[in-house]
């Protein structure tokens, strides 16, 4: 009987509530170098295409983290400005959330993330569009993978068909693979205990990932600090990403 | 000649003069009328066949074929990118729905303060409405990632218990086009129940066109609680589609006014769109209308210059209006200081098309106030057409420039790219294509004329003469 089946009750309240996020992230632009070895660990970990050198060049790039490169001043005289990575800030007040007509793009209540969900995705790009951050990647053809790079797909992350949306998820699938390590020996993640593939591929270090609940874990000590910001913050977004400004 | 023979003469020809200006005054025998307009459907030349027989070719290749390839391959083969994620489609969808205003404005707010003018090419207006918000559907269909899945977007109960997302203006979007277009499409069918059942009675036995017109006519036979029903209702579809128009195109405007992006957020933009529709919807009346003049026999006896002259007046206020309404948000927006609302007001006017941005400003304001002040020039139906053209040039501009050029900048500057249109163009055409279609199968099926609505006129306007002078008077029947 459909009467005795336990249907979690959905929420919809994103605007109000604009919670402050569980997971959170701070990114050093003083020690970025800009090699880009955040982009390819995110896109080996997270099944992300490649879409080829026309389509990138025609801003179809779909990389769920890009290393945004500005300069100052008129050429010749340039001045290069830090290296600004940039990826899905999970807004704990997302404006990607509420324009969804299709309820693909939610808030969990667990992870306190943005979800993204693929296969409730009709692909009317809406929540792109309002994204401030322009984050947010749309599948525009079923990109070619030829052998034998379907080898190397990781099982754990969804493979993303033509017409849907997709972005940063914070390596859900690591979360939840930690999150079960800790259930089944019964103790709390420890700071530090995995990270995000970004992260991990940082030759710098210049991106740490936490609990930003926890005010002794290391990001949250970083973002404390009297360098960092947040990227739009006028918007009232609430980002989970903290920037620590150069210099 | 004496001068009371000169004087008669001239009374004379003022009357001739009257009824040659007023159709309303120019009554003819119902049954002349009737055949006249049963007539129009039934003369097709040869050309007329050659042009649907082209459309036809274009619908088929340039809006199903590129549809069919576009949804095989993926949007990819459009010109949507980031940050132009919507581009040209929803240009199109905002273009339609403008067109389909018109025909609800023209129709029910005239009939409403019972304007005279508007009897007979209500029906033409009408027509337009259904006409275009079918192929703003398929412009907002077209759009969708993935189309097949479509029908998440409507609220039917379904084994998950999911619904869609009553936040998201989208979907405030989906149920007003849906609401006006049912409504409208009543409002469509109501006037034209006489219509069809006169049709019935003039169509020979054992032909499909009988068969159509008997369903579609309802047994109607013109009895007098017949008409009393029909007028009843006529009368309450006419004010409550008021408001479902306003509604409509000022839920498309949310599409935009709710999201958080410069050049968007304005709190203008509600009445801006509804007024940049009826400026678009207004010139598209007159284009078909002058077509169907000079095309459809016998439409020179019911449309004349005073039609095109009342509607040159009415395309020349909204045309003010929406001058006003342009310059409102364009100064509060100025005002506002936003920094990256000024880059985009710089790219606006400066960018690679900054020539759309003044050729928006021409074809909407320019030259409507510079031709349609002159109520000779605005009589002619030509030169109404070519206004008119111009006119849904301009607001297509204007979309465009809302769309997919504010599109561009964002608060991201690394992300900032041109768009250029891909397959969209095709689909883009394919629509006009199969708008046109659809009104020239029409017009072979259904009365353009609402006949009834002319007679009753007729029936209410006479000529008096007291003493010298002859005058018009009008009563009221209804």
């Amino acid at each position: 009987m459909t009467t005795e089946l336990k249907i979690p009750e959905f929420s919809a309240n994103f605007a109000e509530s604009g919670q402050q996020g569980k997971w959170g992230m701070a990114i050093d632009m003083d020690i970025c170098t800009g090699c880009q070895a955040c982009v390819a660990a995110c896109a080996m970990e997270n099944n992300v295409p490649f879409v080829g050198e026309a389509d990138s060049g025609y801003g179809r790039s779909m990389h769920w983290i890009r290393t945004e490169r500005f300069w100052e001043g008129e050429f010749p005289e340039i001045k290069m400005t830090p290296y600004q990575p940039m990826l899905c800030q999970q807004c704990g007040h997302a404006p990607c959330e509420p324009v969804c007509p299709a309820f693909a793009t939610v808030h969990s209540q667990s992870e306190a993330l943005n979800l993204q969900v693929y296969n409730r995705c009709v692909g009317t790009r809406y929540c792109a569009n309002n994204c401030p951050y322009q984050v947010r990647s749309f599948n525009w053809r079923d990109f070619e993978r030829p052998e034998p790079l379907p080898n190397q797909l990781n099982p754990d992350v969804t493979v993303r068909r033509r017409g849907v949306m997709e972005k940063c998820t914070f390596c859900i699938q690591r979360i939840h693979r930690a999150e079960d390590q800790a259930k089944s020996e019964g103790r709390e993640i420890a700071d530090g205990e995995f990270t995000t593939a970004c992260a991990q591929a940082c030759p710098a270090d210049a991106i740490v990932f936490g609990r930003i609940d926890d005010p002794e874990s290391a990001v949250s000590k970083l973002a404390r600090g009297s360098r960092g910001f947040h990227m739009l913050e006028e918007l009232g977004t609430l980002p989970s990403v903290t920037y620590l400004k150069a210099g | 000649m004496t001068s009371t023979e000169k004087h008669h003469d001239h009374a004379h020809d003022h009357v001739a003069h009257l009824r040659e200006q007023h159709l309303m005054l120019d009554p003819l025998p119902r049954g002349q009328m009737n055949d006249m307009v049963m007539e129009s459907m039934h003369t097709t030349s040869w050309k007329f066949w050659v042009v649907f027989g082209i459309l036809s070719v274009i619908v088929a290749v340039f809006l199903f074929g590129a549809w069919g390839y576009m949804i095989a391959n993926g949007l990819g083969v459009a010109g949507v990118n980031r940050p132009s994620y919507w581009g040209i489609f929803l240009v199109n969808t905002v273009f339609w729905i403008g067109i389909s205003h018109a025909g609800t404005f023209i129709s029910a707010i005239l009939r409403v303060f019972k304007a005279e003018f508007r009897r007979p090419f209500t029906r033409a207006a009408e027509l337009m409405t259904t006409f275009g918000l079918v192929q703003a559907g398929f412009s907002i269909f077209m759009h969708m990632g993935r189309v097949w899945l479509s029908y998440w977007l409507m609220p039917i109960p379904n084994q998950r218990g999911l619904w869609p997302n009553f936040h998201s203006p989208l979907s405030w979007d989906l149920l007003a086009i849906t609401t006006y277009l049912l409504s409208s499409t009543m409002y469509l069918f109501l006037p034209l129940i006489p219509d069809l059942a006169m049709a019935r009675d003039r169509t020979p036995d054992g032909t499909w066109q009988k068969t159509f017109y008997r369903v579609l006519a309802l047994g109607f036979r013109g009895t007098e609680g017949e008409w009393a029903h029909l007028r009843n209702a006529m009368n309450i579809f006419a004010f409550a589609i008021i408001p479902v128009m306003f509604s409509v195109h000022t839920i498309v405007s949310w599409d935009f006014a709710a999201a958080t992006r410069p050049g968007w957020n304005s709190t203008i933009f509600g009445p801006y769109f509804v007024v940049g529709a009826l400026h678009s919807g207004m010139g598209a009346v007159a284009m078909v209308l002058a077509v169907v003049q000079s095309r459809m026999k016998h439409m020179k006896y019911f449309i004349r210059g005073e039609h095109f002259e009342a509607l040159g007046m009415l395309m020349l206020l909204v045309s003010m209006a929406w001058a006003y309404f342009f310059f409102n948000d364009y100064m509060v927006q100025w005002y506002g200081g936003d920094k990256w609302t000024q880059q985009l007001l710089h790219f606006h006017e400066g960018g690679p098309l900054g020539w759309m941005w003044f050729a928006m400003l021409v074809f909407n304001v320019v030259i409507p106030w510079a031709t349609l002040w002159n109520k000779k020039w605005r009589s002619n139906p030509w030169l109404l057409f070519g206004v008119g053209l111009l006119i849904n040039i301009g607001m297509w501009f204007e979309r465009y420039i809302i769309i997919p050029i504010s599109l561009t900048i964002n608060r991201m500057p690394f992300t900032w790219r041109m768009y250029t249109p891909g397959v969209e163009v095709y689909l883009g055409i394919g629509t006009v294509a199969f708008f046109i279609l659809l009104y020239m199968g029409a017009s072979r099926l259904i009365p353009l004329i609402p006949v009834w609505e002319v007679q009753e006129g007729q029936m209410a306007h006479s000529l008096k003469t007291y003493g010298r002078e002859t005058v018009v008077t009008v009563s009221e029947l209804e």
